[in-house]
């Protein structure tokens, strides 16, 4: 008899999400839909920041209450800690750079991110260096953005700085690829990460035709969502997607779940195993006695 | 006999795979050296190698205790780890290293939720303890919160034996309110007794709840008999009854 190497169920690591912008429907859907693990990058806010302190206190919630509401929905939840490209430019911000390698250190840190270029300016140059300099310091892979606007010039540059730093490409995910960029990202060697948006980015179809060009290995498929028109299960929708176009279970288990944990593996620092919903309350306070006092 | 914090580290050592037995030993031992009491002066501290901030050796492994600390594979014995494997060794940690309360502080409000909640949890055990008004400003950080793990971890035995009735009171109600159950409470039974603020809280919180038409949570009653006096009053009546 042939030992099942499949999972019994569909599961979903998102490797990039930004669960500060949603809502608790959100991790109720997304656990429905398979998602029992999550990475949350740091990222812009919306409304531009003028002091480090609301940085800090913004990685205190990816280490503490995001991490406290995901495990209430059975969804682990890890971060990426780093200044994000836009507000590089604030001189302002630019000494959160100085206390980022407290954070680094912390156990739910998987990687430094989101890093690379917004308008590539040279304050950008300075933290993308800079960065991918604590991520080699810390032993941690690298999340990098690759820019909106002027994608393809600035995937160029930023693969320039990468060789520069020394930081393997095994241990960098280049994200929000679409089809002008993969092919310059496939040959760098790094990992491959496409956004699947609603409207923009990249949608679950086009996702399986790049699928079918470049195949399974080094993918990351994500859903980026956040404070804008964006969908948390956009994930599950590219599994469907895949599943319809000829690509079979196991394809859709490395992609959605094996390649993100083998990527953030890289850290040493993922914890996957969160009770589900209804074990969880059981599981917090029983058993404490001793560190609580008692007998 | 063995002092409980004794027998947790002897527990936690049988849970723990070879390697992290191995690393719980040399975090102990760095904590021990470095005690304000004992520790050279500048001794303790990590070499400034660019990798890592400079801090004492010991307090890079209560940061990273949760990569380095891992329970050997269960067996049908060991079906569950209690408490906390992590947690647990983090408190034998700041146990050894005794930090004064500045250093405590330090260590809580740049602590994830998980090391924020082993500082509370070491409160009691600390040997000097800490400075009490330090110490009670992270229980009531704590309490503000609703991270119901620090909610819980907040009223152990030192927030029984130190907090002001006012945010103890605060405290029991608020695990009422995000689920947290009553028997986590330290020093419950003695605290409660006789309150007769803390019955009026939860009578008139039992009250909002019914006419809400929600459920009571199933502990509320047995606290408020105790803030009521009314076992001890029933046990009167049934010693002095003809």
């Amino acid at each position: 008899m042939k030992t099942p190497t499949r999972p019994p169920a569909r599961r979903i690591f998102d490797p990039h999400i930004h669960m500060t912008s949603r809502t608790t429907d959100d991790y109720a859907a997304m656990y429905e839909a398979g998602v029992r693990a999550l990475v949350e990058p740091s990222f812009w806010l919306g409304q531009p920041r003028t002091s480090p302190a609301t940085f800090f206190d913004y990685f205190d919630s990816l280490l503490g209450w995001e991490p406290y509401r995901a495990a209430q929905y059975g969804i682990a939840h890890h971060c990426t800690l780093a200044l994000n490209p836009k507000e590089a430019n604030d001189p302002r911000c630019a000494p959160v750079l100085d206390e980022l390698p407290r954070y680094l250190i912390k156990d739910g840190v998987v990687a430094v991110g989101e890093v690379g270029y917004d308008s590539m300016t040279p304050a950008e140059d300075t933290a993308l260096a800079a960065q991918l300099q604590l991520a080699l310091d810390h032993e941690l892979p690298a999340l990098v953005h690759t820019p909106h606007r002027d994608k393809a010039a600035g995937l160029a540059r930023t693969l320039d700085v990468l060789r520069e730093s020394g930081l393997p490409p095994e241990r960098v995910v280049l994200d929000h690829l679409n089809e002008t960029t993969v092919g310059a990202a496939a040959d760098s060697g790094c990992w491959l990460g496409f956004s699947i948006y609603p409207d923009t980015k990249m949608d679950p179809d086009r996702m399986v035709r790049i699928l079918r060009v470049h195949g399974t290995e080094r993918v990351l498929v994500n859903s980026a969502a956040d404070w804008g028109h964006s969908d948390p299960l956009k994930t599950s929708h590219v599994a469907d997607a895949m599943l319809a176009a000829g690509f079979d279970e196991d394809d859709v288990d490395q992609v959605l779940w094996r390649n993100p944990v083998a990527f953030y593996g890289q850290s040493g620092r993922l914890t996957l195993d969160v009770a589900p919903p209804g074990e969880r309350e059981q599981q917090l306070f029983q058993g404490n006695s001793i560190l609580r006092g008692g007998e | 006999m063995l002092t409980p914090l004794a027998s947790l580290r002897t527990g936690l050592e049988l849970h723990l795979t070879a390697e992290s037995r191995t690393w719980l030993r040399r975090a102990l031992t760095e904590a021990a050296d470095a005690r304000p009491d004992t520790a050279a002066p500048g001794g303790g501290a990590a070499p400034d190698t660019g990798a890592a901030p400079r801090l004492p050796r010991w307090e890079l492994h209560f940061v990273t205790a949760g990569r380095k600390c891992h329970p050997a594979p269960r067996t049908s014995d060991t079906a569950a780890v209690a408490p906390d494997p992590v947690d647990a060794a983090r408190v034998l940690i700041l146990h050894a290293a005794a930090p004064d309360t500045d250093t405590l502080t330090r260590l809580y409000t740049r602590g994830t939720a998980d090391e924020r909640r082993a500082v509370l949890l070491a409160l009691p055990h600390l040997d000097p303890p800490p400075a009490t008004a330090g110490a009670l400003a992270l229980v009531e950080d704590a309490l503000r919160t609703n991270d119901t793990r620090l909610i819980a971890a907040a009223l152990g035995p030192y927030a029984a034996a130190h907090l002001q009735a006012h945010q103890w009171r605060q405290g029991v109600l608020k695990c009422l309110f995000t689920g947290v159950p009553l028997a986590v409470v330290a020093g419950l039974e003695h605290r409660a007794a006789g309150d007769d603020e803390l019955a009026r809280m939860l009578a008139d919180y039992a009250r909002e709840r019914t006419a809400a038409g929600r459920t009571v949570p199933e502990d509320l009653g047995h606290v408020l008999k105790l803030a009521r006096f009314e076992e001890i009053r029933e046990e009167i009546e049934e010693r002095d009854a003809p």
